[in-house]
């Protein structure tokens, strides 16, 4: 696009605007774009931020680049399509957007899936969870400068990708569940790789918790930067480890009632009372572990029997409003579902988290230091097909 | 220099060919066994295999290649000089660096008596090549780079020199040559077998050496004006091309630079027991000073791709509060222990 | 874990807020565990403080709803060559109620009537829809308000929640619902130029436009499958494969 005479004249306007210093040594903010397109912003987020030398004074959060409008498309679509469709909502944990959307449907149509579709259901929200999480750990590493840590997570990540793929065909969406149960039977084999692939990913993040969380680099950039009070996050609407970090004990898996297994399990909620940046890492990282702990029991307390309900072949689910959240990787995320017994929903408002948990940067990013807008935005951990649906 | 008795401008000719050749020789060996071999290898990945078939040591020479034949692009916003003009004051600065460094008895090319002094100062003039480069980019993320960088690399002058002060005491000579014979004809309690490196007594000023040379090559943790996830490319973005080639030869050729500057003043430099005179040495001083020059960039990159990197006020509370008065107690350390014993 | 079963301390819930808000509360339901409460439109904010009060201090979503049928094709059984259809498949297809409507009438949206709403009533086209919850008491709550067909208003809730800022801004870009008292109602996912509400039924989805919606055209086996399964497909269950 040719850059216009006007455009031209109002950039050197600014420019030397920026460039000019005033006598008493009070310097002109200047106005840092970061993204859309930046190593940091996980994708297309931009942050307009008003600087201040090198301190923010006032930053806008411009998010949409990626907004592909599921809202308006569930609309026109079927349930088991739908499907397809949410998996790329949070493209890193792809069964767990399926999960409450499906448990929704189920709700309306009261239909209950049997408890081996649903522990298997557990399972792959889990493992979805693991490589999510397992991927913000390292790369947390990045955006602080530390190179390493994002190759062993990568290295460690395939491990679980491998077995998602060997059981649903997708690596990263496999669009696996379905109104009344699970598409497939696990493999054979599968369960025996998968207490290996654990194993590993135990050792990554003890590997990790060495390497990052001991360095005193590490804690000198992430502690005491970007506290969130709990109060404050919890009337923005975040949510997950975000608020857990800042001391609230909620955990959907077990403080909401789902037919998932979770209950069955025997795990802890991981909470820290600090709300700063080094909180949210220590709590992923923590969860990460719980996790492989929880997949572990699963696959010993597997139950036989079928893993799908009978649901008609074609699926026209009643009238009525239903909602479902499940604990995201990222935060709470739910479906309301608003079916007129149709083949789709009338109407399928999808809560993600990231939104929400991203709603907070402008209130969060008021006098914190350029670096630190970084460790913010990393320790958030948000995807932008999440923000943007 | 050998037994020919050339002319001054054949010699110093010579010396000058040698010596830009060295840099690109040298900051290729250092690019490709550390940035590329080393890092990949610690990061549970190959590195380069393809290019030239073994282990593809053909890698960073063919980057090279590729950059010269890139189109120039200077944004329109540019200071077009003083944009053209950054990266070749970096890459002199480096240049001079080398003019000090001894490779073996006769192997220097001008033997300074105040060498390290020169050293020191020469390697001083980057910050303004930095500075020039971020300004004359017309781009904001170019500009807080080399703020940042300007910052930094003047704070960590000081540790750098302090710290070189307690060698310099130790050895009574500012002369790279003398550093390395006062090493040389040293003896630990009495036993000479290895001389007298520094690296032993001088212990804390290697430290604060290595820390204000890591500084100096603004590596991670102290990479802040290059911080590749906040400022994508910090002073340098807005290079490309055989550009970008200089300021990439600037830094790696000032680390080849510091590393083997180091090298001379903590672990004896050329000097090996065996051969202290005649052609041998002169043979294995080279080698002798490239293993190492190795060794003291291996720790240098190592801890690069370890650590994550400090913010600005961090970095800067680092050298001020921290780095300096310690190399100041080391100096007076020194001085002290010199006098008495 | 709370031992006292979740509907009654939803009906426990849904008295206390009747009484805080009074007259305000024009409609409730429950189902599963789950309270929806509509109130009036000028009772909205009011709503948020009480609730907020009584300790739900999460606000998980906000967002509109249009009531209106689609004006564009809507997803239907085709009768294709090598369709099977079930008996339920069937029933369902011939009963299927009015909003369903076929492709080629769109139903006009007529005034009070015609639209169907959904739990806890509501006469209006448009409504917004909320909800909060909370963390202590752990129960949730989705809030309803009927909203002007024509101009549609409601007070913000940015004081009490500041998360609904982000919230009603996608809501006023995708409904055009206008929030009183919002500090920056701007465009939040659409690019700033852009004209007209999308999640709006009467906005038309133009890749439809383009191309009508196939049908749910079922799909035909694979050839030697379709010989070996035989003619009579079942709904769709799975033998339990071994462990």
């Amino acid at each position: 696009m040719a850059v216009t005479e006007q455009q031209r004249i109002a950039y050197i306007a600014s420019q030397a605007a920026d460039a000019r210093v005033n006598v008493e040594l009070q310097t002109e903010e200047m106005t840092l774009n970061l993204g859309p397109q930046h190593p940091a912003t996980h994708g297309t987020l931009r942050i307009v931020a008003r600087l201040d030398g090198e301190q923010v004074v006032k930053a806008d959060v411009v998010c949409g680049y990626m907004h592909r409008g599921y809202e308006k498309l569930t609309e026109v679509r079927t349930y088991p399509q739908i499907t397809t469709l949410i998996n790329r909502i949070d493209w890193l944990s792809s069964f767990a957007n399926e999960v409450p959307f499906i448990l929704a449907a189920e709700d309306l149509m009261e239909v209950e899936a049997p408890p081996r579709a649903q522990w298997i259901r557990t399972l792959f929200f889990e493992l979805s969870r693991i490589a999510n999480v397992t991927l913000f750990i390292g790369e947390m590493g990045v955006q602080l400068g530390a190179l390493t840590p994002v190759f062993f997570a990568f290295r460690d990540r395939e491990y679980v990708l491998n077995l998602i793929e060997s059981a649903t065909g997708g690596r990263f969406h496999p669009n696996f569940d379905r109104i009344g149960g699970i598409k497939d039977d696990l493999p054979k084999g599968w369960i025996a790789e998968t207490k290996d692939a654990m194993r590993r990913i135990r050792g990554y993040c003890d590997q990790l918790e060495d390497l990052l969380m001991g360095n005193e680099i590490f804690e000198a950039r992430t502690r005491g930067v970007g506290v969130i009070p709990a109060e404050v996050g919890l009337s923005y609407g975040l949510s997950g480890a975000n608020i857990r970090a800042s001391g609230v004990d909620w955990d959907l898996r077990r403080d909401a009632p789902s037919p998932l297994a979770w209950k069955e399990l025997d795990w802890k909620v991981w909470t820290h009372p600090d709300g700063d940046s080094f909180a949210r890492y220590w709590v992923r990282l923590q969860e990460t572990r719980e996790a492989t702990k929880m997949v572990d029991q699963l696959l010993e307390g597997l139950p036989s029997g079928p893993i799908q309900a009978k649901v008609p072949r074609i699926i026209k689910v009643p009238a009525g409003e239903a909602w479902a959240h499940t604990e995201n990787p990222l935060g709470e995320m739910g479906y309301y579902i608003v079916s007129q017994g149709g083949l789709g929903p009338m109407r399928c408002k999808i809560r993600s988290a990231s939104f929400h948990n991203i709603s907070i940067v402008p209130w969060l990013l008021k006098g914190v230091y350029v670096p630190d807008i970084i460790t913010i935005l990393a320790s958030l951990y948000f995807i932008l097909g999440d923000i943007d649906r | 220099m050998l037994a020919l008795q050339l002319p001054y401008w054949e010699i110093t000719l010579i010396k000058t060919v040698i010596v830009l050749s060295i840099i690109p020789a040298g900051a290729v060996i250092l690019g490709y066994v550390f940035l590329l071999k080393m890092m990949a290898h610690m990061q549970s990945r190959m590195g380069p295999m393809e290019p030239g078939g073994f282990h593809g040591w053909f890698q960073l020479i063919g980057d090279g290649i590729k950059f010269i034949q890139k189109e120039d692009i200077i944004p329109s916003e540019a200071d077009r000089r003083v944009f053209a003009l950054a990266p070749l004051v970096v890459l002199i600065s480096t240049f001079l660096l080398y003019v000090v460094v001894p490779a073996g008895p006769r192997l220097v090319v001008e033997n300074l008596d105040v060498g390290i002094f020169y050293a020191l100062a020469v390697s001083s003039l980057g910050v303004i090549g930095v500075l020039m480069a971020g300004w004359a980019s017309a781009n904001k993320y170019s500009l807080l780079g080399s703020l940042r960088a300007a910052g930094q690399l003047i704070a960590y002058e000081l540790p750098l020199v302090l710290a070189v002060v307690g060698v310099v005491i130790q050895a009574d000579t500012m002369s790279l040559q003398g550093i390395v014979h006062a090493q040389a004809n040293g003896s630990i309690f009495g036993v000479s077998l290895v001389g007298n490196p520094f690296i032993l007594t001088q212990i804390v000023g290697f430290g604060i050496f290595l820390a204000a040379a890591q500084a100096e090559l603004t590596q991670t943790p102290f990479d802040m004006p290059v911080a590749e996830s906040e400022l994508v490319a910090g002073y340098m973005t807005e290079y490309s091309g055989f550009r970008f080639l200089f300021f990439f030869m600037a830094e790696f050729g000032t680390a080849f630079a510091l590393s083997a500057i180091a090298a001379t003043l903590y672990l004896g430099g050329w000097y090996q027991p065996f051969f202290k005179t005649g052609v041998m040495a002169d043979v294995l001083g080279p080698v002798i000073l490239g293993i190492k020059v190795m060794f003291i960039a291996f720790l240098i990159f190592w801890i690069r791709f370890t650590f994550p990197r400090f913010r600005e006020d961090q970095l800067q509370t680092f050298a001020w509060k921290f780095l300096i008065p310690l190399s100041l107690v080391n100096i007076m350390a020194t001085a002290v222990f010199k006098v008495v014993l | 874990m709370p031992t006292i079963p979740t509907e009654e301390r939803n009906r426990a819930l849904l008295e206390d807020l009747t009484s805080k808000l009074g007259d305000a509360v024009v409609g409730s339901h429950q189902r599963t565990g789950d309270l929806w409460v509509r109130v009036r439109a000028d009772a909205w904010l009011r709503a948020a403080e009480e609730l907020k009060s009584m300790g739900f201090d999460y606000l998980s979503y906000l967002s509109g709803i249009d009531w209106m049928p689609h004006t564009w094709p809507n997803p239907k059984v085709v009768e294709g060559p090598g369709v099977v259809d079930t008996e339920e498949g069937a029933d369902e297809a011939d009963a299927s109620p009015p909003e369903a409507a076929e492709p080629d009438e769109p139903d006009e949206p007529a005034p009070g009537g015609g639209i169907t709403t959904g739990f806890a009533g509501g006469d209006t086209r448009f409504q917004v829809l909320a909800r909060l919850y909370s963390t202590t008491r752990k129960l949730g709550v989705t809030l309803k308000a009927d909203l002007d067909g024509e101009t549609p208003h409601i007070q913000t809730w940015t004081d009490v929640f500041p998360g609904a800022d982000w919230c009603e801004r996608e809501t006023w870009e995708m409904y055009g619902f206008v929030f009183d008292g919002h500090p920056n109602l701007s465009h939040l996912y659409l690019p700033g130029e852009f004209e007209g509400f999308p999640l709006r039924k009467d906005f038309p989805l133009l890749a439809r436009e383009v191309k009508p919606w196939p049908g749910l055209v079922d799909v035909e086996p694979m050839p030697a499958v379709a010989e070996a399964a035989g003619a009579a497909d079942e709904a769709a269950t799975t033998e339990p494969a071994p462990a």
